[in-house]
């Protein structure tokens, strides 16, 4: 038996555990009932300018990435509790399209 | 007389077992066979597997000692939960039929037994004893402890060998090779004590992928553990312990781990 | 007289059979509505970088009916990921003060008023 290297997928499992626990309710909540309600306005030139900052940029893409990296991780985990076993192939599908949709995250930011 | 006997006996209420039966000389798959047993209020269910075993049929095999949640020998499933069978009540199981089987996740040996080889050989594997990184001469005196100092650990050390988590722990039953729940409260165990200092001689079993890291964190070792030891508890503190570890040795290659 | 043990096997459903992993299964389920709104957002980004037009339309999406429907449901999920995993913190993370533990419920109100907060300043500065 030797030592893993799981800490390294793990760490961010749990920092993201935690950030989407604090932000991603109170996200749905804006994008999912207050603006179609008409009760919040999220105008492009505010947007915008929120991500020019390179402040804005990090809040956003932490708010993205860690809660998405997470998601990545506890699936793989739970493909495998479904049987779908511990294979390449789950960790090709969990961690790559994961890693695609934060590789987007950035680039968008980088360009915003 | 029959004022002083209790209401259940004057009405010879019985109850209905379902036990799975497993004669490796005689059969090649388990299968249930039933009894009826008599209710008393201040029964257990070990009770009336000793009643079956004295007056009914003796063939029927099963592990048990103390009577009284200690020792860990009777664990078995009763209507689908890990329990200790001394430590379940007929009462509580009044209406309808007990089924109780062998402990989940282990191999049968016979009826009501299970082979435990494989979980000692973990148990061993996490080296529960203290590791101390030199002897300390006689002379120097006892090591010291403060009350605060058990304390950290002291929830840990009440493990007996149950097995109760291991037939819980649905990990255990997706993978053979998961060291488990007790092993890694045992080591956490040793961990924490002040007097140890083997926290990187375990690791290698302890934060392999068969340690830690094949638990998901389902919490139902913690749940039925009769000792209340928690080794959920356990395994994410190690899990975090690890973690920083594991950084540190590459951060900072040479420190004391 | 041999021995011979009898291993039995665990069903591909092995989560159906109990209360408790039913509910396990739900938890690790929170996930899968983490991801897919996570995609939601990259999606969100990547129409901010497109334009006023790109941008406009995803929210008009996003407020559809459908839409709402969606977010809603994920927000269920996402609401039960958040008290679950403040629920469990302590046991992974048990505090001491000078050796002395705090007790788990205080440090899941922490996490509860750290929400808290956090959900007020993203909603203030959404409103702004």
């Amino acid at each position: 038996m030797a030592r893993s290297n799981k800490p390294i997928l793990w760490l961010p499992f749990a920092a993201g555990g935690l950030v989407a626990a604090l932000i991603i309710p109170v996200l749905i909540l804006t994008t999912g009932l207050l603006v179609p309600l008409g009760l919040l306005n999220l105008p492009y030139e505010k947007m915008a300018g929120f991500t020019h900052n390179p402040i804005g940029k990090l809040i956003v893409f932490g708010a993205v990435a860690l809660p998405a990296w997470h998601a990545a991780h506890r699936l793989r985990m739970t493909a495998h509790d479904l049987g779908f076993g511990g294979g390449a192939a789950v960790k090709v599908v969990c961690y790559g399209s994961i890693g695609v949709l934060i590789f987007l995250a950035a680039a968008a930011l980088l360009a915003l | 007389m029959t004022d002083t006997m209790p209401l259940e006996v004057l009405t010879l209420e019985v109850l209905t077992l379902e036990v799975l039966r497993y004669r490796p000389e005689i059969e090649n798959e388990p299968k249930f066979q039933t009894y009826t047993v008599p209710y008393r209020d201040d029964w257990v269910v070990l009770d009336a597997l000793n009643h079956v075993k004295d007056h009914v049929d003796a063939t029927l095999s099963y592990r048990w000692s103390c009577h009284m949640a200690v020792c860990g020998s009777c664990g078995m499933m009763i209507n689908g939960e890990p329990k200790l069978a001394c430590h379940a009540f007929l009462r509580d199981y009044r209406h309808g039929v007990i089924r109780v089987e062998p402990l989940d996740h282990f191999p049968i040996e016979r009826d009501l037994v299970i082979v435990m080889d494989r979980f000692m050989e973990k148990l061993a594997s996490v080296k529960p004893y203290a590791i101390a990184k030199a002897e300390k001469p006689l002379e120097e005196g006892e090591y010291l402890q403060t009350p605060l100092q058990l304390m950290a650990f002291k929830q840990y050390t009440q493990c007996i060998n149950c097995l109760l988590c291991y037939a819980a722990c649905p990990q255990c039953g997706l993978n053979d090779n998961f060291v488990g729940p007790a092993a890694l409260a045992l080591a956490h165990r040793y961990n924490l004590d002040s007097r140890d200092t083997g926290k990187d001689e375990r690791a290698d079993v302890v934060a392999s992928n068969e340690g830690i890291w094949e638990c998901t964190f389902v919490g139902a070792c913690s749940e039925v553990c009769p000792k209340h030891v928690d080794p959920a508890a356990a395994i994410q503190q190690t899990k975090i312990s690890a973690s920083l570890d594991w950084f540190k040795a590459r951060l900072w290659p040479g420190a004391h781990p | 007289m041999s021995r011979r043990p009898y291993l039995r096997k665990v069903e591909r459903n092995w989560w159906l059979g109990h209360r408790r992993t039913i509910t396990y299964m739900v938890r690790e389920a929170t996930s899968l509505f983490v991801a897919i709104y996570c995609a939601v957002l990259v999606l969100g980004i990547l129409r901010l970088a497109q334009g006023r037009t790109a941008w406009d339309s995803f929210l008009s999406g996003l407020s559809s009916p459908p839409g709402v429907l969606f977010q809603l449901v994920c927000l269920a999920f996402v609401v039960y990921h958040s008290v679950t995993w403040f629920a469990l913190t302590p046991k992974a993370m048990p505090l001491t003060i000078r050796g002395e533990p705090i007790p788990g419920s205080v440090i899941v109100s922490v996490h509860y008023a750290a929400w808290a907060v956090i959900s007020l300043i993203v909603l203030i500065a959404a409103w702004i």
